[in-house]
């Protein structure tokens, strides 16, 4: 019982960045008809965006110590971060060290705005051309994005670590009853399920209550009658754009702390995003979250080892996590063409 | 000749004699001058010319024809070369049996996938064969080891005791004891030129590859894939299935991506899984596009262009710029070479997809569609008039 909690608790933090990234292909899909290739991209440009802040944040100044040598006879070279020299010792170290969440407030503003220069400056003399002209050009852009982070920062990942206060794990063990140690859960991961159903919450609240909301839900239904009612619907949908592009930039900040940022991290994820929308049903909001954490889920229950071994001894499939969502995506489409909670009609050809 | 109208088989004739004197045309500089570094004469390069070439005409037949859009064509081009690989092991190095296994594994398992990608459509399509694709690749990686030797790539070890191998043969690749990388070079003056068996071989399928593709493009079989990508529910009310001619389609370019594998192994007897990646699909289609989809000599024109800037932006260095950009103004100079320097060396991908978007955007029918513009130009004829395959221009769909 406890290893089946584990499994779904370390799905959960996959789950999320999943069910975010899905989430705003689909809003983007369903607003604009456009299927991003880019949009493991801004994924990526959002988890760079926490690397350059805490770059930035810990520049250093370098004083060479008057009095003091090192080893080597050389002067010692103080470094103070500018952090801590302007806003004082304790506070600058503490905001170095709450980069990450701090590089949320960083992004927001660089991820509408790539978001929306991407849609005017590109996408938009799109809309027109077939699909296959769609996939092609912002599978190029995908392509320049990753490289130019590539040539900026490396091929490595970078290490970039969540506020110290966050660095321990939870013993769920001992809350539920089991043995002390059973369920160890790191904090980080669980502040990233929390955020992610926050963002989930308020994208679909947003939709839900305002009146632009509204208006957005009227135009994914029928654009024309919108437009004809005197709505300028190409802006909303703009901003729609440059708001998914925010969902996709936010997971990606927050995800840093659980693997290192580098610049193929979001073709990895976008792949798998793909399929999680596929699988949801296409055009569907809540089929994209409920997919992307099933399947989350069920990658990680797949990496349980009795499962592992289980595929491994009787099927001969060793390794069976690396393609598990791969296999449940050609049953589904196979059994449920339409996707877990796709409407009829909706992208049916 | 051979089934083909006039025009044909000038196009099919004018490919021959560029194939086969291609060791001539492709070292245009002498050995020694500086422009040497933009010969393409020598027999790897020339090799990758002709085998893209054979992968860009299998995937023109799917996109350029039908219309679907597949982005996991390397998944055939890996499982070909794996296929040949496993045949040199297993058997000896005669290419042979190996290109032949090749194309048979890479169309079944293009028959499989296809079955269920083509369930769906448009959007659905693409992002079911990039998955399949990624999957491929996955299972290469790591998965199944045992076949593919994971990380390390297949290759053929002396421990392996081939059935056929005697010990006349050489060990190395050979078509009936014709070694593939052996090339005969011929001196003339400053010049030298290099023939390679290997380059003969892939040529000679290459020409095969395209006879057959000519003829697929004027059959009825090549129409009815046509009305599918024009207008497949007015074909679908006239009582047709699209299923089985997408499929065949699908099957036919996953076996010229065999094809094309089976003789990158042949050529260098071995197979990685990097071979299967995204990028690798996504090379193909931009070859396809990007000389323009659905025409003949389009794809052929793609793979070289995209081959030989390849090669050519991997040796340029900052330095080299510099050389080049000497005569302009310093605060001109540096800038340019700061952005320039983006692209060359390393930074080839980025060009990749620099030209992807650029070729998307400005020119969707790829250069053949920019020859025409020019012809035209000159010519002074006016526009409209229908291009090479016989479809009108590209954005309007009657009756749909």
């Amino acid at each position: 019982m406890d290893d089946i909690i584990l499994q779904i608790l370390n799905g959960l933090d996959k789950g999320s960045a999943y069910a975010l990234i899905a989430l705003g292909l689909t809003l983007i899909f369903g607003t604009l008809g456009v299927v991003n290739f880019a949009h493991g991209a801004l994924f990526m440009i959002g988890a760079f965006c926490a690397v350059t802040l805490q770059k930035l944040l810990s520049l250093e100044r370098i004083e060479v110590s008057a009095t003091e040598k090192t080893a080597w006879g050389t002067p010692l070279e103080i470094k103070t971060p500018y952090a801590e020299l302007w806003f004082g010792h304790d506070f600058g170290a503490a905001i170095i060290d709450w980069s990450v969440p701090l590089a949320i407030l960083f992004a927001i503003p660089v991820m509408l705005a790539i978001g929306y220069v991407m849609e005017r400056g590109l996408i938009k003399h799109f809309y027109k051309r077939p699909h296959a002209d769609q996939i092609l050009v912002t599978f190029g852009l995908a392509i320049v994005l990753q490289e130019l982070i590539k040539h900026y920062y490396g091929a490595n990942p970078i290490p970039t670590p969540a506020p110290s206060a966050f660095r321990g794990s939870f013993d769920f063990g001992v809350l539920l009853g089991f043995d002390a140690g059973s369920i160890i859960y790191p904090y980080w991961r669980m502040v990233y399920f929390a955020f992610s159903a926050v963002i989930i919450g308020a994208v679909f609240a947003f939709l839900q209550f305002t009146t632009f909301g509204m208006v957005v839900r009227a135009g994914m239904a029928d654009r024309e009658t919108v437009g004809l009612l005197g709505i300028n619907i190409d802006r909303r949908f703009t901003i729609m754009f440059g708001l998914a592009a925010a969902v996709a930039g936010l997971a990606g900040v927050m995800y840093t702390p659980i693997n290192s940022p580098n610049y193929h991290m979001g073709m990895d994820f976008l792949v798998l995003s793909f399929v999680v929308v596929v699988v949801g049903g296409m055009g569907s909001l809540p089929g994209a979250v409920l997919a992307g954490f099933l399947l989350g889920i069920l990658e990680s229950f797949a990496s349980y080892s009795p499962i592992k071994n289980f595929f491994e001894t009787w099927l001969f499939l060793p390794s069976i996590d690396q393609i598990i969502i791969y296999l449940v995506a050609i049953i589904i489409l196979l059994t449920r063409p339409r996707g877990l909670m796709g409407r009829k009609g909706v992208m049916e050809d | 000749m051979l089934g083909l109208d006039k025009k044909d088989t000038t196009l099919l004739i004018v490919v021959a004699v560029l194939a086969l004197f291609a060791p001539f045309l492709l070292n245009p500089f002498p050995t020694e001058s500086a422009l040497a570094q933009f010969n393409a004469g020598y027999p790897d390069l020339m090799q990758r010319f002709v085998i893209f070439g054979i992968f860009a005409i299998g995937f023109n037949i799917l996109f350029g024809l039908t219309g679907y859009l597949s982005f996991g064509h390397a998944a055939f081009l890996g499982v070909g070369s794996y296929a040949a690989v496993w045949m040199f092991k297993l058997l000896g190095y005669n290419v042979v049996p190996g290109i032949i296994l090749s194309v048979i594994v890479a169309g079944v398992f293009a028959l499989l996938i296809g079955f269920i990608s083509l369930r769906r459509s448009g959007i659905y399509f693409s992002i079911l064969t990039l998955a399949f694709a990624q999957m491929s690749f996955a299972m290469a990686y790591s998965v199944l080891t045992p076949i593919t030797n994971g990380e390390t790539g297949l290759q053929v070890y002396s421990s392996d005791n081939p059935l056929f191998q005697t010990a006349t043969d050489p060990n190395v690749p050979h078509l009936f004891g014709l070694v593939m990388r052996e090339s005969y070079t011929m001196k003339v003056g400053a010049w030298s030129f290099s023939f390679n068996n290997g380059y003969y071989l892939c040529a000679i399928l290459m020409l095969v590859a395209f006879y057959i593709s000519i003829r697929i493009f004027r059959s009825p079989f090549g129409l009815m894939l046509r009305a599918v990508k024009s207008n497949q529910q007015r074909m679908n009310y006239t009582g047709l299935s699209a299923r089985p001619y997408t499929l065949a389609a699908f099957v036919i370019s996953g076996m010229y991506a065999g094809l094309a594998g089976g003789l990158l192994a042949s050529m260098d007897p071995l197979a990685g899984a990097e071979r299967m990646q995204w990028t690798a699909s996504g090379e193909v289609v931009l070859m396809t596009i990007l000389g323009g989809a659905g025409t003949l000599i389009g794809p052929v024109l793609g793979a070289g262009f995209i081959k030989y800037f390849e090669n050519i932006f991997s040796k340029i260095n900052e330095s080299t710029l510099h050389g080049w950009f000497s005569w302009l103004p310093d605060p001109i100079e540096d800038p340019l070479v700061w952005l320039l320097e983006h692209f060359i060396g390393g930074g080839w991908a980025l060009t990749l997809g620099t030209l992807f978007m650029l070729v998307v955007i400005f020119l969707p029918g790829g250069l053949v569609e920019g020859g025409q513009r020019i012809g035209r130009l000159i010519s002074g004829k006016s526009r409209g008039t229908e291009d090479e395959t016989g479809k009108p221009a590209a954005t309007s769909h009657p009756a749909e």
